[in-house]
């Protein structure tokens, strides 16, 4: 499953072995953001490791904490739960949001209408 | 907002941006044969993508107040504290230590490299090898810097 950047045989090849995330790509998002000129290359790679374990700390967090234990599973309703319920993990509640039934949504809606309406 | 807020404000999320983090090593925390749904996969990429362009303006903020344009380590590091993902900060310098040492083996063994090559050009100018070894000291040195700030190659 690790994808491991494409490495020359030397000593170094070692080192980059402990990451599976591919650099490149971080450093391309890290570029996009703004007021970033530069960025030092152990910073590239401590950023890199950090992604890789936070990735692992979710999906275990998701895991021990959701309901997938019993099927053996991670959904992705384990996921927008841990993001919800865990302080560390509440910034990620925007891209991980809890799913509704659309009817479930229509009705919010309509009570919300309903109430601007009282105004 | 957000725990120990530091950044300002959402990080820029371009839709490139969400999904340029292909879900690897979620499995290795996970107790063997568990199956994680695509969905599950495609959520975690994408917080793993939310994830450094938070740690990047975290760390930008701390280069920033140290009047530095370039992000360096120990920003990082500060970054991971002010997230509160202090348990990330040992493995993490470990992991740093292995990395400089490979870098170091890679310097050793390009510059090895450059100076066996320059041995096979310059057989007929042996005589000026000497003065340069000199030379190769200092531009190791001011490499170093510059070499900070490279595109890492992949």
């Amino acid at each position: 499953m690790s994808k491991n950047s494409p490495e020359k045989a030397d000593p170094s090849s070692e080192a980059k072995k402990t990451i599976s995330l591919p650099i490149s790509r971080v450093r391309l998002i890290m570029k996009s953001s703004p007021d970033v000129s530069s960025i030092n290359q152990d910073a590239l790679f401590l950023t890199t490791k950090a992604t890789e374990l936070f990735v692992q700390h979710l999906a275990l967090s998701s895991f021990n904490n959701g309901c997938g234990k019993e099927t053996n599973s991670l959904s992705y309703s384990d996921l927008a739960k841990t993001a919800e319920e865990s302080e560390t993990f509440h910034f990620l509640t925007d891209i991980l949001p809890k799913k509704i039934l659309a009817r479930d949504y229509l009705k919010s809606l309509e009570q919300m209408q309903e109430e601007d309406a009282d105004f | 907002m957000w725990p120990g807020q530091c950044s300002s404000g959402l990080p820029y999320l371009s839709t490139e941006c969400r999904v340029t983090l292909h879900n690897v090593g979620v499995e290795d925390e996970l107790p063997d044969g568990v199956n994680v749904s695509k969905e599950a996969r495609r959520a975690i990429s994408q917080a793993a993508s939310v994830f450094v362009l938070y740690a990047t303006s975290c760390a930008n903020n701390f280069a920033l107040k140290a009047k530095r344009k370039t992000l360096n380590a120990g920003d990082v590091m500060a970054a991971m504290e002010e997230m509160e993902f202090e348990r990330f900060l040992e493995p993490l310098r470990a992991a740093l230590e292995v990395y400089k040492k490979g870098q170091k083996g890679k310097k050793e063994v390009s510059e090895q490299k450059r100076k066996e090559k320059k041995r096979a050009d310059g057989e007929h100018e042996k005589n000026k090898e000497d003065e340069e070894g000199e030379d190769e000291e200092e531009q190791r040195m001011e490499e170093e810097p510059e070499e900070g700030e490279e595109e890492v190659e992949n």
